[in-house]
């Protein structure tokens, strides 16, 4: 062997022996390590996954549930609101009428502090003065109906305002229809309850 | 000498028929001077010097107009200069242009000095002094030219004027004064829920109702103060003084129809007149004696004209009974002399305004154009305000039912529920 040849053992020797140094460094403990914290990672994301998903989850029952009872009160409050119509001069209960007020019976029995305001309102075509009179006539008839239902007496007000604030304003046979009418306007109720059917 | 004094000696020389001055029913007035019978007397107003002088002669001329008992000649601008000179009327210029009299108005220190030439006789016919407010054109002072305008009508005619009076209504919630001529419109409540105002008899005090809250207020006029006469639940409407102003008759009901109710003018609780078994009872009007009072029941289905005793007692169908949903009439408001009761009926799908003559139960329609309601008489029984949509708009227009002339009274937002005033002393 010549000493040109023995220098190139030796090259290569240290090469491969260094080459085999490096994969020693660089694959030691290094990945084990890598793989615990994306686990981690992971765990944690999960759990906050599950935890948002559980909140929003929560959150939209809440909000279901609030939007439940929002609706449920929109139609309690929507039942005892509800107007009801009559006819030219008169101030007897139409069938629907009645219907309507049948329908608020149940309301304000099961719901004792809600009172009623009860306001007749007539069409434009009599004189101020005896509209006064008929629109109170139209409240006192709703009050009556109202009382024989079994809603007491000192929970149903009632006042006229005639002719003073029609609901759509015009002069033809639907304008006038619209504003022979009674509306109500509940009192003292904060959270109505839904009565047992 | 008072003024009524100076009236009686100028009817002494003036009428050829003294008691007929009284009368002018069919026959035209007939104070002795030179116009035909049956016709209105021409009158001059002289031009007025002042600074005021023409709004002096221009109220004048206006008020004499809307009289409709005197015939106010309007002098052209050369007619005006030469109508009057340094020694007095122009004579002969003021026959030619038919004047029975001519009026001559001076300022003074005081106030104003007003004469009246009889031009047939070229003599004075009469004079007196009216004391005015220190302010020009308020309405003191135009209420003092209104007297002036009244007085005269009063010598020319036998009948005082209704120059000096005023007409309530309703308008945006508030009640409001105007005067007769249609000048100084003005609210004299607050924004609110007032309806149906009426006058004490005495012109200084009115009442109205309220319906948000429910009640009948009484407000003075002249001090502002108002207080409430009465209040509750359900409704109160329509409140009128009696005729000897110590007491309220108004309409009340609850839960068992409206009825008429009155009540002391001072307070005190009311007291029911009428029956109406749940009906609607509404819109008293007194008769001028204070004995009867017209109102509208449903009691028969529909409105009608009712009358009875004071107490409430002796009811009596007043309108002839018409049978049908249609049959509507309304709105009340006994004349002042007695013999008529003005009121609102429908009549073709609209409000029309009529009298019914209390002798013999004759009807007379009034009015035909557009919708007319709510009617209320001047105090000299002659003239009458309603509410009207003839030009669009609801106002208030006069109407002279002897000649059937109509003027307009109120421009601007929509108005409702009128009530002339009785003559008015002072303001």
């Amino acid at each position: 062997m010549t000493r040109r040849t023995a220098l190139l053992f030796l090259s290569l020797f240290s090469i491969v022996g260094l080459e085999a140094c490096r994969r020693k460094v660089v694959a030691a403990p290094a990945p084990l390590a890598a793989t615990d914290s994306r686990a981690a990672d992971s765990l944690d994301a999960l759990r906050s996954s599950q935890r948002a998903d559980s909140l929003a989850a929560a959150e939209a029952a809440a909000r279901a549930a609030a939007g439940d009872a929002t609706k449920a009160q929109a139609e309690l409050s929507a039942v005892l609101s509800q107007k009801v119509y009559f006819d030219y001069d008169r101030d007897v209960l139409r069938d629907d009428a009645r219907a309507a007020l049948d329908a608020k019976v149940p309301v304000l029995l099961a719901n004792p502090g809600v009172t009623l305001v009860i306001s007749g309102h007539t069409d434009e075509r009599g004189t101020a003065e005896y509209n006064l009179a008929l629109g109170q006539r139209r409240a006192a008839q709703v009050k009556r109906y109202l009382a024989g239902k079994g809603v007491p007496d000192e929970r149903l007000n009632s006042q006229s305002l005639g002719d003073a604030q029609p609901a759509v304003d015009g002069s033809d046979d639907t304008a006038y229809q619209q504003n022979r009418r009674a509306e109500f306007q509940p009192q003292g109720a904060r959270a109505l309850v839904r009565p047992r059917s | 000498m008072r003024f009524s004094t100076v009236c009686r000696a100028l009817a002494a020389l003036l009428l050829a028929t003294p008691l007929a001055a009284q009368d002018t029913t069919g026959r035209g007035v007939r104070i002795g001077l030179s116009y035909e019978p049956g016709s209105k007397p021409g009158v001059v107003v002289l031009p007025v010097t002042g600074a005021r002088g023409d709004s002096v002669r221009g109220i004048l001329q206006r008020d004499l107009d809307y009289g409709d008992r005197v015939n106010a000649i309007v002098l052209d601008p050369v007619s005006a200069r030469d109508a009057s000179r340094a020694t007095g009327p122009n004579w002969p210029l003021l026959a030619r242009l038919g004047a029975a009299a001519a009026v001559q108005v001076t300022p003074t220190a005081a106030g104003l000095h007003v004469a009246v030439y009889n031009v047939a006789t070229k003599q004075t016919a009469l004079v007196k002094d009216y004391p005015t407010p220190a302010t020009e054109g308020s309405r003191a002072w135009r209420a003092v030219v209104h007297g002036i305008s009244d007085d005269l009508e009063a010598a020319f005619t036998g009948i005082r004027g209704i120059a000096r009076t005023r007409v309530l209504f309703e308008r945006g919630k508030r009640i409001w004064v105007v005067d007769s001529d249609g000048e100084g419109a003005t609210p004299l409540t607050e924004v609110g829920t007032p309806v149906s105002p009426a006058w004490h008899p005495n012109g200084q005090t009115i009442t109205y109702s309220t319906y948000l809250p429910a009640g009948i207020s009484v407000l003075d006029l002249g001090s502002g103060r108002s207080r409430t006469l009465a209040k509750g639940s359900g409704v109160y409407i329509s409140p009128v003084f009696t005729p000897d102003g110590g007491s309220v008759v108004y309409a009340h009901g609850a839960d068992e129809g409206v009825d008429l109710y009155i009540s002391a003018a001072s307070g005190g609780g009311g007291r029911r007149l009428s029956v109406g078994r749940g009906s609607d009872n509404v819109s008293p009007s007194f008769s001028p004696d204070g004995r009867r009072v017209a109102f509208m029941s449903g009691r028969a289905g529909h409105p009608e004209i009712y009358t009875m005793d004071a107490d409430g007692t002796n009811v009596d169908l007043l309108t002839p009974l018409e049978f049908g949903e249609n049959a509507y009439r309304a709105s009340p408001d006994w004349s002042p002399d007695g013999r008529l009761v003005a009121f609102q009926s429908q009549m073709a799908g609209t409000f029309q305004i009529l009298t019914i003559n209390l002798r013999d139960r004759s009807l007379k329609q009034l009015t035909s154009d557009g919708r007319n309601e709510d009617p209320s008489w001047a105090p000299d029984g002659r003239h009458l305000t309603f509410v009207s949509n003839r030009t669009g708009s609801k106002q208030l227009w006069v109407l002279d039912i002897e000649s059937g002339r109509t003027r307009q009274l109120t421009r601007g937002a929509a108005v409702r529920l009128p009530a002339w005033s009785p003559r008015l002393s002072n303001d």
